[in-house]
């Protein structure tokens, strides 16, 4: 029958799902009808959904395990754990984290995340922008690949390494040199008073994040500013502008949404980063305005006590701060995707 | 309009873009500069360092020289074949689920961003969920369970795989043509095999590239073993007991007073670098010269 041939080629095309939708398929739907394996697919099938169900047990399991475990701390101080602290009776001088005399206070640890996150994103979106801006406008094709390949490679090197250097590199060059220039000429802001003579402290922290931010926050800046349609570009280009004006109107401007969505998921991996902050901050549980003085983190106050933590209610107030860490994260980093996402999915389809 | 005027803007928007071109080469060389930093570092205090005995021997006691990371090194093997027994499965099936069955729907979506803001969850959390999972004494009275354990740093591991591994195997599964399990629905196989002989299959280079990379990300993970598997200066490779991993071992070293233990852990870090920039590679060599591209 050569005259059905076309007609059922025709057939079978206009049966192709859209794309998209696989399982949609007439032809598909057809066999399986008929097939005797129905129960296996099922079972197949049911089995892949409980692993994708599997994400979010895992997530309902930290939650609850966390929440059971830092109970007798929450009992105990309920909010102002994160707000308050115990003052001593004589001095009147605050007593932030003394566990063998029971007292407990979240405030340094979170004074110190804030502090060395906020700085790392002063050192690194300036640059990780700059490094976008020559990524996808500037940079010839030949090196760009590699100059993507080497940030990736950046952002792959575990966070001990950058620690491990930080400890024998970093610390030594900014004690020896950046930290006396910082106390000699910008001490009178009281941010870099007081030079402490181990180098240790807030600034090894955040110049140490700010490196380990960077590939995360230049890698998803690029990826929204190639998301920007070229027609922006073009656009922009024609009515006469230089290449400084066309990035600042054309691309920067249609990007910023997804720009601030990177700085903010640089943001969840500063707050939560361990083990680099643990080497360099200096583990000292107190506030301090200057920025060369020795602090903690959240992340680092559980690195260094979890294991040998002398009561429950210790480790209880540990499990407390790493819920808060958990949730903070979480919020960081779904407003971060949010926001990634609006726009590399509206520019798809404004490309297209 | 005069003339004159529109040069002196001219002139001013020309130096402006130069600027800003120097501006952005500059933070471009400022970003390469803490790379080749340590990199070189690494290489330099590293390679000095490595030698036959790290591989063989386990860490002398300090004051001795030469020693080496053999039980870490060994150690790190054990966690990751637990993690990936835990992880590998879940995070292809999790990879099926969202290619195969779920595209487009609401439960889908709803998976796909909670596995990509798990991703962001710091790992030492990680760390403190596996701790009250499997550590904490409260469940001690179940076997395996209520102590130190390289068990316990297998699970935080291998949650730490999951969502990396289902993503990866989602994207390689959206890459394979639908054409391919039409053919193999065409022939009368059923749809379960369909999807693990011929679409897995298909796209298995691609997914095996993205377990490596999940392997690789939690092969340097430090934070979540400090208090899971405590480490161990002995030889172990008792699932039950704690175990020496290198991150660790790295760790305990570099924070250390002793010269030779500073070498150890130099030499350490260059082990896992190596490890690390060959799996990256290798997932880079994969994705740009599109192993897929045979399928279709």
């Amino acid at each position: 029958m050569p005259k059905a041939q076309p007609g059922s080629k025709a057939e079978f095309q206009a049966a192709e799902p859209p794309p998209g939708g696989p399982a949609e398929s007439e032809v598909r739907r057809f066999l399986l009808s008929r097939g005797n394996s129905a129960g296996a697919d099922r079972a197949f099938q049911w089995l892949m959904v409980l692993c994708g169900l599997a994400i979010f047990g895992i997530v309902a399991l930290i939650v609850v395990e966390l929440v059971l475990q830092s109970k007798i701390s929450l009992h105990a101080f309920g909010w102002k754990f994160f707000f308050e602290a115990d003052h001593d009776p004589i001095t009147g001088e605050p007593i932030y984290w003394d566990p063998v005399n029971g007292h407990f206070s979240a405030l340094p640890f979170v004074y110190g995340t804030l502090v060395t996150s906020f700085f790392s994103l002063v050192l690194a979106v300036p640059l990780a922008v700059g490094l976008s801006i020559f990524l996808t406008e500037m940079c010839p094709r030949a090196m760009r690949g590699i100059l993507a390949f080497v940030t990736e490679l950046l952002a792959a090197i575990p966070s001990i390494i950058y620690g491990l250097w930080a400890v024998f590199v970093l610390v030594p060059l900014l004690r020896d040199y950046v930290n006396p220039w910082l106390a000699k000429y910008l001490g009178w802001t009281g941010l870099f008073a007081n030079d402490n003579p181990t180098g240790l402290g807030y600034t090894a922290s955040a110049v140490i994040l700010a490196i380990m931010i960077l590939p995360i926050i230049s890698s998803l800046t690029r990826e929204v500013m190639m998301a920007v349609p070229h027609s922006q570009r073009e656009a922009v280009l024609a009515l006469g502008a230089t290449r400084w004006e066309m990035i600042r109107m054309g691309v920067l401007r249609n990007a910023r949404i997804g720009i601030v969505g990177a700085v903010i998921l640089g943001l969840g991996r500063a707050l939560g980063e361990t083990m680099a902050v643990t080497m360099v901050i200096g583990n000292t549980p107190e506030i301090h305005r200057s920025l060369l003085q020795n602090g903690t983190s959240m992340a680092a106050v559980i690195a260094n006590e979890y294991a040998e933590a002398v009561t429950d209610l210790h480790r209880s107030a540990l499990t407390e701060i790493g819920l808060a860490l958990f949730a903070v994260t979480i919020v960081v980093n779904a407003a971060a995707r949010l926001l990634v996402w609006a726009v590399t999915r509206g520019a798809s389809t404004r490309v297209a | 309009m005069n003339k004159g005027e529109r040069t002196a803007q001219t002139v001013w928007r020309a130096v402006v873009d130069h600027g800003v071109t120097a501006l952005a080469i500059l933070a471009t060389l400022l970003v390469l500069l803490p790379l080749l930093a340590i990199f070189g570092y690494l290489l330099y205090k590293g390679a000095a360092s490595l030698n036959l005995a790290f591989f063989t021997q386990v860490q002398k006691p300090p004051g001795e020289a030469g020693g080496g990371m053999a039980n870490a090194i060994v150690g790190s093997g054990v966690l990751l074949a637990l993690a990936s027994v835990m992880g590998v499965p879940i995070g292809i099936g999790a990879g099926i689920y969202l290619a195969e069955y779920g595209r487009g729907t609401k439960l889908a979506n709803a998976i796909r961003f909670t596995a990509d803001v798990l991703n962001g969850v710091p790992s030492i959390v990680m760390g403190v969920a596996a701790y009250a999972l499997i550590v904490s004494p409260h469940v001690s009275w179940l076997p395996f369970l209520g102590h130190f354990s390289a068990l316990s740093g297998g699970v935080a591991l291998g949650i730490m795989m999951i969502p990396t591994i289902a993503r990866t195997s989602e994207e390689m599964l959206l890459m394979v043509p639908n054409s391919v399990r039409e053919a193999a629905l065409g022939l009368g196989v059923p749809n379960w095999r369909s999807t693990l002989s011929i679409t897995v299959r298909t796209a298995s280079p691609g997914i095996i590239t993205g377990c490596m990379l999940a392997f690789a990300r939690v092969a340097g993970e430090t934070a979540p073993l400090i208090f899971t598997v405590l480490g161990n200066a002995f030889w172990s490779v008792d699932v039950n007991r704690p175990i020496a991993a290198l991150p660790l071992q790295i760790y305990v070293d570099a924070l250390s007073p002793y010269d030779d233990w500073h070498r150890l852990a130099w030499a350490g870090s260059l082990v896992l670098i190596g490890l690390i920039v060959a799996a990256v590679s290798l997932v880079r060599y994969v994705t740009s010269r599109g192993v897929l591209k045979g399928a279709s």
